[in-house]
C-alpha cells in the first residue's frame, strides 16, 4: 500500500514538475500543455498514459523497452473499455476485480510483447 | 540547439548552478530553485518504488515536448540538463560536464564544497562543450 502511495506522489509531482520545466511554455503561464510519458532509471523503466477520462496507465518493463504508449492504449481501448467500463457492475474510480480483464490483458501483454 | 538547460544541484537538494542555453521559456530564480529540490526528491522517491534492487534513480524522463537526462556522481551531486525530445549524445556531455566541474570547479581552491558555483572558466569550458555538441 505504501508503494502505491508513493508511486501516486511521484506521478502526481512528476506531473506538476514538467509542466513547470516546459520550454515551450513560462514558467508563470502553466498552461498544461506538456504531458509526462516515460522515465527510465537503471533497473526499470515506467510507462504512462494519462486519458482525458482520468484514468491514468502505468507500465513497469525493463529500462531497454521502447516507446509503449500504443500498447497502453490498446490497453485501454481493448481490455479496460470492453471488460471493465462496460460492466454494469464497474463504479468509476473505484477499484475492481475482474477475471475477464485479468486475461484479456494477459492477452495483449503476451501478443504485443 | 537542441540542449536547453543545465542544473547542478547538490547532494542535500539545493541548487548550486543552473544555465540557460537556447532563446527558451526562463524560470525565475526562486522557481529553479524550487523545481531544482523537487527533482531532488522525485529521484529519490524513483529509487524506493524499483520492482529491482540496487536502481540508482531516473536517468532519463520523456514527455511530449522535452527530454531530461539527469546524471547523479557517486557524491550525489546531480547534473541534469532538459532538451528537444530525442536528442542524442546527451549522456556523454553529461559525463564531460562532470569532468569540467570536477576540474574547474572542485579543483578551484576559493570554491566552498556545495556552495553556488560562480567560476568564469567552468561557464566558458561549458558553453564550449554545448556548442560542439550541436
Amino acid at each position: 500500500m505504501d508503494d502505491r502511495k508513493m508511486m501516486f506522489g511521484l506521478l502526481f509531482s512528476l506531473k506538476a514538475f514538467v509542466n513547470k520545466l516546459d520550454p515551450t511554455s513560462g514558467g508563470s503561464e502553466m498552461s498544461g500543455q506538456c504531458s509526462f510519458q516515460s522515465f527510465r532509471t537503471n533497473k526499470y523503466k515506467l510507462h504512462y498514459l494519462e486519458n482525458p477520462s482520468g484514468i491514468s496507465l502505468v507500465l513497469m518493463t525493463d529500462p531497454l523497452t521502447g516507446d509503449l504508449r500504443e500498447f497502453l492504449r490498446h490497453v485501454y481501448s481493448t481490455c479496460f473499455t470492453e471488460c471493465v467500463v462496460k460492466n454494469p457492475f464497474y463504479q468509476p474510480g473505484q477499484p475492481f476485480t475482474s477475471d475477464q480483464f485479468a486475461s484479456a490483458l494477459n492477452k495483449a501483454v503476451r501478443t504485443h510483447l | 540547439m537542441s540542449i536547453f538547460s543545465l542544473y547542478i544541484v547538490n547532494k542535500s537538494g539545493g541548487l548550486i548552478f543552473q544555465k540557460d542555453f537556447a532563446d527558451i521559456a526562463r524560470l525565475n530564480t526562486n522557481d529553479a530553485l524550487m523545481q531544482a529540490s523537487i527533482w531532488h526528491s522525485l529521484h529519490a522517491i524513483s529509487s524506493q518504488i524499483s520492482p529491482l534492487n540496487g536502481c540508482t534513480g531516473i536517468e532519463m524522463l520523456e514527455t511530449s515536448t522535452f527530454s531530461l537526462h539527469c546524471f547523479q556522481a557517486l557524491t550525489g551531486t546531480k547534473f541534469f540538463v532538459t532538451c528537444a525530445p530525442r536528442t542524442t549524445g546527451v549522456e556523454s556531455l553529461l559525463r564531460t560536464i562532470y569532468e569540467m566541474y570536477s576540474d574547474y570547479v572542485l579543483k578551484n581552491p576559493f570554491y566552498e564544497m556545495e556552495m553556488p558555483i560562480r567560476c568564469a572558466a567552468f561557464d566558458l569550458q561549458l558553453v564550449v562543450a554545448i556548442k560542439g555538441m550541436a
